[in-house]
C-alpha cells in the first residue's frame, strides 16, 4: 500500500515537472500556428527584408526589414554600452572591491534587475531623451537613447554570470601569474578574463537576448518610426516595439503579420538560448 | 634605466589607468541605480497621498487614485503564484529527490532554461492567442494569472532546486534510517529546511509579476474597473503607469504611480535579499 502510494507520488511529480516542457511546446505551437501561414504566403525573404510595413486587414504590405534593422542596431548598441561596463563591474566585485563593498554590490545589482522595464523606459524618456535632443541633436527619441538604457538594463545579466565565472577561476591561476611577476591588472586581463571567457560569453548572449526581447522600455524611447534609421540619432522601431504597439488594435491579416513577427523573434531567441547553453556547457567541461 | 624597468613602469601605469576605469564603472553603476530610484521617488512621492492609494481613478486616471490597479496587481500576482508555486516546487522536488540525471531531467532543465529566456512580449502574444482567444477566457484575471504563472515558473523551479540541494544529505539518511518513506522525508525534512530559499524564489517571482507589463496588457486587459470575478478584465499598476506615461494622460499621476511601483518592487527585492543572507548564514552555521 505504502509502496504504491510512493510510486504514485513519484509519477505525479514527474508529470508536474514535465509541465515546463508542455508549456514550452504549447507556446511554440500556438505562436507558430498563428504566425507561420503568412510567412509562408509572403516568403521568408520578402517578410524579413522588405522594409514596407503598411498594415491593413486585407491586402496590406508586410515587410519587417526596418524593424529587424532597428532591433539589430539597438541590441548592438546595448551590448556596446553594457558589456564593457558590466565586465568592469564584475571584475571590480570579484577582484578589486574590499569585502564590504563587494557584499554591497551584489544586492544592488539585484535591485537593478528588479526595477520594472516600464520604469527604465520612463526615466529614459524623461531624462535621457531631452538630454540627447539638446546636446547631440535630433528628436531625442532615437536608437542611441534606447541603446543606452537597454545597455543599463542588461547589466545585471552580464555582471552576475561574469562575476560567478571570474570567481570560479582556480586560485592557482592567479597565484601563478602573480608569482611570475605580472601586475594585478596583467593577471586579470591576461589570465583571469581568458580563463572565464565561456561564462562571460554566455552572459553576453543572455544579455543580448534580454535586449532583443525588451519591449515596453523601447517603445517609450525609440520614437516608433517605420523609417530605416540612417544614424544613431534617428528614431526607429524594433521587432518587439512594433508588436507591443500594434497588437492593441490589429485584426485579420495585420494581426497574423504581428504573430509572424513574434515567430521571427521567438526563433532568434531560441537560437541565442542554445548558444548560451553551449557556452556554459563548455565552461562545465573545462 | 633598463628596458625591463621601463616595461615594469609602463605596466604599472596601465594598471593604474585600468583600475581607475573599473572603479569609475562600478561607482557609475551604483549611481545609476540610486539616480533612477531617487528620481522617481523625488518627483512621485509629493503626489502620493492616502486618498491616492484608496480612491478610484477618474477621467482615465487624470484625476483620482489608483486603488483598482493596486487590487488588480495583488489579485493577478497572487493568482500567478498560486498556480506556479506548487508546480515549480513539485518540479524541483522531482529533479532533486525522485530521479537521477537522465535525458528526462536534461529535457526538463532545458525547458526551464528556454522558458526563462523567452521575452515577455512573446508570453503576451501566447497568452492572448491561447488563453484569451483559443480557450475563450477573454481579457481576464484568469488569462493574466495563467500567463504570468508560466513566465515565473522557471524562477521558482531554479531557486527551489538550489534551496533543496543545500539541505545536508545526513538529514535525509537519518530520516530514511527512522523508517520514513521518500515522500515523508521530503515533506518533513527536506521542504521545511529548504523553505527560506523556496520563499526567496517566490518573492522574486512576485517582484517580476508586479513589474510586468507586456505579458499582462494583452492577457488581463486595461479595464480600469474594480475586478469582480475571475473572468473580469483588470489593469495592474505597471500597465496603468505605462498608459499614463505613453498617452500623456497625466505626468503627475504617472510619477506618483511610478513611485508606488518602485517602492513595491524594491521592498520585494530587499526582502528576498535579506532572506537569502539569513539562509546562507544559517547554512554556514550548520556545516
Amino acid at each position: 500500500m505504502e509502496a504504491l502510494r510512493e510510486r504514485l507520488i513519484g509519477r505525479a511529480l514527474l508529470v508536474v515537472a514535465c509541465s515546463v516542457i508542455l508549456a514550452l511546446a504549447i507556446i511554440t505551437y500556438f505562436i507558430f500556428q498563428a504566425g507561420l501561414p503568412i510567412i509562408v504566403r509572403l516568403g521568408l525573404d520578402d517578410f524579413l527584408f522588405n522594409t514596407r510595413w503598411q498594415p491593413a486587414e486585407e491586402g496590406g504590405s508586410f515587410g519587417i526589414g526596418a524593424m529587424v534593422l532597428g532591433s539589430l542596431w539597438v541590441t548592438l548598441g546595448a551590448l556596446v554600452v553594457g558589456v564593457p561596463l558590466g565586465l568592469a563591474v564584475a571584475v571590480f566585485s570579484a577582484e578589486l572591491a574590499p569585502e564590504w563593498l563587494s557584499t554591497l554590490i551584489r544586492p544592488a545589482i539585484q535591485l537593478l534587475a528588479g526595477i520594472p522595464s516600464v520604469i527604465y523606459g520612463f526615466v529614459g524618456l524623461m531624462v535621457l531623451v531631452p538630454w540627447v535632443r539638446t546636446h547631440l541633436g535630433g528628436p531625442g527619441l532615437s536608437v542611441l537613447t534606447a541603446a543606452i538604457v537597454l545597455g543599463i538594463m542588461i547589466l545585471p545579466n552580464i555582471i552576475s554570470i561574469s562575476e560567478d565565472s571570474l570567481r570560479a577561476v582556480p586560485a592557482a591561476y592567479r597565484e601563478g601569474a602573480l608569482a611570475l611577476g605580472a601586475t594585478r591588472w596583467q593577471t586579470i586581463w591576461g589570465v583571469l578574463i581568458p580563463a572565464a571567457r565561456s561564462g562571460i560569453g554566455a552572459s553576453v548572449i543572455l544579455g543580448m537576448g534580454r535586449a532583443l526581447g525588451e519591449t515596453m522600455a523601447v517603445i517609450m524611447m525609440i520614437g516608433n518610426s517605420l523609417q530605416v534609421p540612417r544614424s544613431l540619432l534617428d528614431p526607429a522601431t524594433t521587432v518587439t516595439s512594433n508588436i507591443g504597439l500594434e497588437m492593441a488594435y490589429a485584426s485579420g491579416e495585420h494581426r497574423e503579420a504581428l504573430f509572424a513577427t513574434g515567430v521571427v523573434l521567438f526563433a532568434f531567441i531560441m537560437v541565442l538560448n542554445l548558444a548560451a547553453n553551449a557556452f556554459s556547457r563548455r565552461r562545465l567541461q573545462a | 634605466m633598463t628596458a625591463g624597468k621601463t616595461r615594469r613602469a609602463g605596466a604599472q601605469v596601465a594598471e593604474r589607468i585600468a583600475f581607475a576605469l573599473i572603479w569609475t564603472s562600478a561607482l557609475a553603476t551604483l549611481a545609476v541605480l540610486a539616480f533612477i530610484v531617487l528620481y522617481i521617488l523625488d518627483l512621485g512621492l509629493p503626489h502620493v497621498s492616502w486618498r491616492f492609494l484608496t480612491s478610484a481613478p477618474e477621467e482615465m486616471g487624470r484625476e483620482g487614485g489608483i486603488l483598482p490597479t493596486i487590487i488588480g496587481t495583488i489579485v493577478l500576482t497572487l493568482g500567478a503564484v498560486a498556480i506556479a508555486a506548487p508546480l515549480g516546487i513539485g518540479a524541483a522536488v522531482f529533479l532533486t529527490e525522485y530521479t537521477w540525471e537522465s535525458p528526462v531531467t536534461r529535457a526538463i532543465r532545458f525547458g526551464a532554461e528556454a522558458l526563462a529566456g523567452v521575452p515577455s512580449i512573446i508570453f503576451g502574444l501566447f497568452g492572448f492567442i491561447f488563453f484569451v482567444t483559443y480557450l475563450k477566457m477573454g481579457w481576464s484575471i484568469l488569462s493574466g494569472s495563467l500567463t504570468l504563472a508560466i513566465m515565473i515558473l522557471p524562477t521558482i523551479i531554479r531557486t527551489a532546486e538550489e534551496a533543496i540541494r543545500t539541505v545536508p544529505n545526513p538529514y535525509r539518511d537519518v530520516s530514511f534510517g527512522l523508517g520514513a518513506t521518500r515522500w515523508q522525508m521530503v515533506t518533513s525534512v527536506v521542504l521545511p529546511n529548504a523553505l527560506p530559499g523556496i520563499i526567496t524564489g517566490i518573492i522574486l517571482a512576485i517582484g517580476r509579476s508586479v513589474g510586468e507589463t507586456a505579458a499582462v496588457i494583452f492577457t488581463a486587459g486595461t479595464a480600469l474597473n474594480m475586478p469582480t470575478s475571475l473572468v473580469s478584465p483588470l489593469r495592474t499598476m505597471a500597465v496603468h503607469f505605462y498608459i499614463l506615461a505613453i498617452e500623456g494622460i497625466s505626468l503627475e499621476k504617472a510619477y506618483a504611480t511610478g513611485a508606488i511601483l518602485i517602492i513595491t518592487t524594491l521592498t520585494v527585492n530587499v526582502l528576498a535579499n535579506w532572506l537569502i543572507v539569513r539562509a546562507v548564514r544559517r547554512h554556514r552555521r550548520k556545516s
